[in-house]
């Protein structure tokens, strides 16, 4: 672990031991992309992208950004915070209250040298939208205004790495949604790796490309957004949000019925009007409680959505009265979350081939 | 008569044949005074059987204690203006005021050695500091204000002054060593005869005037006859053998 | 003319002394606070009760050891004298200690609430954002603790001008030198000079009213302790 690992990954290890509270993760990551770090309150999450940024001390660490060393706890090396180029989210914005926006977003930028700056004011300004912002006192901007000062505060630092502690879990519904539609411009529009800190799903979902799932300071699984979430071995982590996500293409709109046709490898779904063009990708989600299963293909039902599916296997669910199936609908794994007692009626074993009854799709975007 | 009654009749006659015997007898003493008090007292009621009931404190506290009734009977000030003051206001005994002690003025050194018996290490004004007590409040201070100027050396020594709100914070300052030498009560280095510590001159009594300390028999105590012994002892041999080894002139 | 020019000379050592007593406690104690709303030392317990002492302690108490260590013979004496400073007691420059031993509290205390109250956050967020420690504490500490630091400086300067025992203790009462505002109107009080001591004491009535007047009505100037 010591020899310096290919470019392009993040090498980190901690183990750190708190009264009541243990953490030892040992995590490979991608160098580029969304990694979320997922999982429930008091799970790690936090605790480990502090460790990262250098906030909090682990006694036993290893940590090394695309190529760069910041802490070998057997050299004795540690970066200080404020030398690691990084840039950290925090969950409130936290923007210094004396200071206008426009101050809090060049507080950051002073203090890196102009040679090593990568990111564009402007840029950034016009990305999260703040142009109108600037000259405010941070106790005259609305919370979501707040958390999109400090997002352009962090990134106006130009950071090999960015670091984000549930960046919208102190928002409303409707402030989530005002910005996370910058979050998605974030990482499609600037290189930078990001580690995302969430316990909601649906963000998780819309928004990593790699997954980090903790329990209890332990990491219990990491790996591609796809894969991870369709595991069965995870339904405790999960519970009741177990579920996967499609990635997919509009294939089509008929504006009769004012619908939107997305194909994905194995099928297609039907959903409400969507005003992307064709050929446009959409993330979409289906959750495990959502998809019901039937032996054959059902006639006069309610339900549009069918696809064609074979079982690969059962496990335990959240609850004794549930069971977890997992299907490959042609190429696209699928989660179904049925009764026990369904699942004894229709005799469901892997290799079964059934249809798939998805009654709902969330939408990601 | 039932048994209570006659068990508090005896009690109250008992009182009153005590009373009769050893009575008390409440008194204020200027703090300087303490420690020749403290001695004198247990003498007085030793040999008299009356009990001395003794507070201490500075006579401008004590004075205006009195003024606000408190229940003093003798009060044996550390100057002769406070007891004139009270007779002048009608609070004591008419005619009972007295000197008990004449306070005497020593220039004194923490430093053995430092100052000679004739008090030329005050011409030779090799010293950073002069410790005196405030001249304006205090009789001590007073008279080494007195002292300076018939030694001329008033405006010599001036910026070497350091003046102590009272005398004991004037002998405080010689003490601690932060004033060379100062002029302090002769009580407060002297017992039996000779100088405790350091080094001192006996300032002549032709050089200041009196630093008398009067006392007087306060209206409270009238008819005390506890109150009264206590005064009259306070005149006697004994007393003034007690007073002269502490270093007044009785 | 109602006062004195030995009154005048004591109003403005008072000045002096206050100002310069502030000034130097805001130097002391800016450091000692911030270790003091930081540390999780065992020693934090200890060296802020030290820090409240004069808080409880007459100022005699005070003024006594402060007498005896800067003496000839004291520690703190011993050291002045092989500086080549001779000692302290009935010098300005002593007064200026023990004013500082005996006003500490008063700046510390607000300044260390301050402190506490701006948390563990804005400096995390400043060391994210590259701020060095030292960068941090003087581009944010600073700003946010001003509220802390305008009641340091006042209810420091204000306790200094109100100090008395301990200037009485070691000053020695030499006017221009040592002799304050406060001994001064000890001094017309002890000689019953009652027209000259009501001046100078209305003075401090009226001073001492309006500092705490600017503390009380700033709203945002909390006196720092309770």
């Amino acid at each position: 672990m010591t020899d310096s690992s290919p470019a392009g990954q993040i090498l980190a290890r901690f183990h750190l031991a708190w009264p009541g509270f243990e953490l030892d993760v040992d995590l490979t990551l991608p160098g580029r992309g969304v990694t979320a770090l997922f999982g429930h309150s008091g799970s790690g999450k936090t605790t480990c992208l502090r460790c990262v940024a250098g906030l909090e001390r682990a006694s036993e660490a290893y940590l090394e950004v695309n190529g760069e060393r910041w802490q070998d706890s057997a050299t004795g090396l540690f970066v200080p915070a404020h030398k690691r180029a990084l840039g950290y989210v925090f969950q409130e914005a936290s923007l210094f209250p004396h200071l206008s926006a426009r101050r809090n977003l060049e507080y950051g930028l002073r203090r890196v040298k102009a040679a090593q700056r990568r990111v564009d004011w402007d840029h950034v300004v016009k990305l999260l939208g703040i142009e109108h912002l600037l000259d405010r006192l941070p106790g005259r901007l609305s919370g979501g205004e707040r958390q999109r000062v400090g997002i352009a505060r962090a990134l106006l630092t130009s950071p090999r790495l960015l670091l984000m502690d549930e960046p919208l879990a102190a928002l409303d519904l409707k402030r989530k949604n005002e910005i996370l539609p910058y979050l998605e411009r974030l990482r499609e529009e600037l290189d930078i790796p990001v580690l995302y800190v969430s316990h909601s799903p649906d963000e998780v979902a819309r928004l990593a490309d790699h997954v980090v799932l903790l329990d209890q300071g332990k990491t219990i699984a990491q790996g591609g957004l796809r894969e991870t979430l369709a595991r069965l071995d995870l339904p405790t982590a999960l519970g009741e949000d177990a579920g996967v996500v499609v990635e997919s293409v509009v294939a089509g709109h008929d504006d009769v019925y004012h619908l939107t046709r997305l194909t994905f490898p194995g099928g297609e779904v039907l959903v409400a009007r969507r005003p992307e063009a064709i050929g446009q990708r959409l993330r979409f989600r289906v959750h495990a409680r959502d998809v019901s299963l039937a032996l054959e293909r059902a006639e006069g039902s309610s339900i549009t959505n069918l696809l064609p599916a074979r079982v690969e296997a059962l496990a335990a669910a959240d609850t004794p009265a549930h069971v977890l199936v997992r299907l490959d609908a042609g190429g696209t794994p699928l989660l179904a979350r049925i009764t026990r007692r369904s699942a004894d009626q229709l005799g469901i074993a892997p290799g079964l081939p059934l249809w798939a009854q998805i009654k709902a799709v969330a939408l990601l975007g | 008569m039932n048994t209570l009654s006659r068990l508090f009749v005896a009690l109250g006659a008992g009182l009153l044949a005590c009373s009769a015997q050893a009575a008390e007898v409440t008194i204020a003493v200027a703090a300087n005074f303490t420690a020749p008090i403290k001695e004198i007292a247990e003498a007085f009621e030793k040999e008299t059987g009356h009990k001395v009931v003794t507070s201490l404190g500075p006579t401008g506290g004590l004075y205006t204690q009195i003024k606000n009734g408190a229940p003093f009977e003798v009060f044996l000030s550390a100057d002769d203006s406070t007891p004139a003051k009270l007779e002048s206001e009608g609070e004591i005994v008419p005619g009972s005021r007295f000197t008990y002690a004449i306070g005497k003025l020593v220039l004194w050194s923490a430093q053995p050695g430092y100052v000679d018996e004739q008090g030329e290490t005050l011409q030779r004004n090799d010293f950073k500091h002069l410790s005196i007590a405030n001249p304006k409040t205090a009789p001590y201070g007073l008279a080494a204000t007195q002292v300076l100027d018939k030694l001329g050396l008033s405006e010599a020594v001036r910026p070497k002054l350091v003046e102590g709100s009272n005398i004991t914070q004037a002998y405080q300052f010689v003490a601690t060593g932060n004033a060379e030498l100062g002029f302090v009560a002769l009580s407060q280095v002297y017992k039996d005869g000779e100088i405790t510590e350091g080094s001192a001159w006996m300032v002549p009594d032709d050089m200041y005037e009196p630093i008398r300390q009067d006392a007087v028999l306060l209206k409270k105590g009238a008819g005390n006859p506890a109150a009264q012994a206590l005064v009259d002892y306070l005149k006697g041999p004994q007393a003034a053998k007690v007073i002269a080894a502490y270093g007044y002139e009785s | 003319m109602p006062l004195s020019t030995h009154d005048i000379a004591a109003i403005r050592l008072t000045l002096e002394l206050a100002s310069l007593t502030t000034l130097l406690l805001l130097l002391i104690g800016t450091p000692i606070a911030w270790w003091l709303a930081r540390t999780r030392s065992r020693l934090k317990g200890p060296v802020g009760a030290v820090v409240a002492l004069p808080l409880v302690l007459p100022p005699t108490v005070l003024g006594f050891y402060l007498l005896v260590t800067m003496g000839p013979h004291g520690p703190v004496g011993q050291f002045t004298q092989s500086l080549g400073l001779g000692t302290l007691p009935f010098t300005f420059a002593g007064l200026v200690v023990g004013s500082v031993f005996y006003s500490m509290p008063f700046v510390v205390q607000p300044l260390q609430n301050a402190f506490e109250a701006i948390g563990e956050r804005p400096l995390e967020v400043a060391a994210t954002l590259r701020a060095s420690p030292w960068d941090t504490f003087f581009s944010v500490v600073l700003p946010l603790a001003k509220p802390g630091f305008v009641t340091a400086s006042i209810l420091g300067f204000a306790h200094t001008v109100g100090e008395f025992g301990v200037v009485l203790m070691i000053g020695g009462n030499i006017p221009g030198v040592t002799r304050t505002v406060s001994v001064q109107i000890f001094d017309h009080v002890e000689a019953m000079e009652y027209a000259q001591a009501h001046w100078l004491a209305g003075g401090m009535v009226v001073f001492s009213f309006f500092v705490l007047l600017a503390l009380y009505s700033g709203r945002r100037f909390k006196p720092g302790f309770n």
